[in-house]
């Protein structure tokens, strides 16, 4: 009796595990392949200090990413390390929001894709600091303070870009109208994210929903920006399903490990 | 993980010589300030014939852990461990805040240009002071600056520029 027990839960602890493989990974990949968009600005933002606060974000992230791939690795139990998980997987297996990998643009277009995804990255973070996963919430404990110091400086320049000139306001309207489409993928819930969200383990996206809602309205409204009426949604990122984007940006960022495997310098 | 690993206190725990030892390793970044003062360091002693140490990490996007972990390695090698007898853990629960800094890391950033980070808990009314000319009249430039845990300050009276070390 005692060991059919034992026998179920360890399956149990089993499947949450390769569950939360799948999780910690496709955050992972958001943090990740979002720093390599965002590291594309270096020397070229607008002034210094900027420069600098795109850096030190990309930085961030790309930290974050390598805590949470350095986890899903001991997780998968396969031997793989952070390096392993980012260059040597291919865009079929990159389960990241498509929002993270779409190019830069001009500096508007850069800033709304990070305000957008800044304040799913505070709402997220901020519930998984309740995570019964004692890495993952850990790592969440870290990531909130951090993501609401990036919230605070795209928020301000959504504010500054919208309010600013003719210009600005127009090219800032035209990426929401461009962006908009991919940000229903954040808050799809699928099986993973409900069986995790039922073991306590993770949070079902759905529910994180209405606060970015509010959180975003709030600064566009302000902004003095226009929340597309077009409810056409794109998504697909998180079964590996991507925009041509994502496969070019991977050519670029693993070339080198491709082509010299193992490589240090 | 295993049976060797500290636990998640925030105290450096094992006999003073080891805890010594490497709590005395610098910042990479800011040489005057030790890894203990910056409360980087979680835990370190002696198991059997291993040296085990316990850091956690400032700034997820900070590249010293890095360096630290070499440097740990470096020091624990010249006091006779052998490169297969240290173990050294990263800890991410609870996560680092500038709480954790010591009232001597504090006083040292400062005595380097560094405004320290506000301690709202000890010290509600605490603002921001240029540490050059001690005046409260300063404006911040960016939130982020040269590296992940300072910001960018410059003072009205006195006019310099200046780090603000952030609080997280």
């Amino acid at each position: 009796m005692t060991s059919r027990s034992e026998t179920a839960t360890s399956c149990h602890r089993e499947e949450h595990r390769q569950l939360l493989f799948r999780y910690v990974l496709a955050h992972a990949d958001d943090n990740l392949i979002l720093a390599q968009r965002l590291s594309g600005w270096i020397s070229r933002a607008p002034d210094l200090e900027e420069d600098i606060a795109m850096a030190n974000i990309a930085l961030d992230l790309l930290g974050r990413a390598r805590m949470l791939l350095d986890y899903a690795g001991q997780l998968e139990g396969r031997d793989r390390s952070e390096d392993d998980l980012a260059m040597f997987r291919s865009e079929r297996e990159f389960t990241n929001l498509l929002l993270v990998e779409q190019p830069n643009g001009d500096f508007a277009h850069t800033m709304v894709r990070q305000f957008l995804y800044d304040a799913y990255q505070t709402a997220l973070w901020k519930s998984l600091c309740g995570s019964a996963d004692a890495t993952l919430a850990g790592i969440a404990g870290k990531a909130i303070k951090e993501a609401r110091y990036h919230l605070r400086h795209s928020g301000t320049w959504l504010l500054r870009l919208g309010r600013g000139t003719e210009e600005s306001h127009r090219r800032t309207q035209r990426a929401l109208e461009g962006l908009w489409r991919f940000t229903a993928e954040m808050f799809e819930t699928s099986e993973t994210d409900r069986k995790l969200a039922g073991a306590g383990l993770g949070v079902e996206p759905a529910g994180l929903q209405p606060g970015w809602e509010r959180g975003v309205e709030k600064v566009f409204c302000e902004a003095g920006l226009q929340i597309p009426n077009d409810r056409f949604a794109r998504s697909g990122g998180r079964s590996g399903f991507h925009t041509e984007h994502l496969g070019l940006m991977l050519a670029e960022m693993q070339w080198m490990q491709r082509a010299y495997p193992g490589m240090q310098w | 993980m295993d049976a060797t690993r500290l636990s998640g206190d925030a105290v450096v725990t094992g006999p003073p010589i080891i805890k010594d030892l490497v709590g005395a390793v610098p910042d990479p970044e800011l040489p005057w300030v030790t890894i203990a003062e910056l409360g980087v360091l979680r835990g370190a002693r002696i198991s059997g014939e291993r040296a085990v140490v316990e850091v956690t990490p400032t700034w997820s996007g900070c590249p010293a852990i890095d360096a630290i972990t070499d440097s740990i390695r470096a020091v624990l090698t010249e006091a006779g461990f052998g490169l297969e007898q240290i173990e050294i853990h990263t800890t991410y629960s609870p996560a680092w805040t500038t709480d954790d800094i010591t009232h001597d890391g504090l006083r040292k950033l400062a005595q380097a240009g560094i405004a320290p980070p506000r301690r709202p808990a000890e010290d509600p009314q605490g603002a921001t002071r240029c540490p050059l000319c001690d005046s409260s009249g300063v404006r911040p430039v960016s939130e982020f600056g040269a590296t992940p845990c300072k910001a960018l300050m410059v003072c009205n009276a006195c006019l310099e520029p200046f780090d603000r070390f952030k609080e997280l």
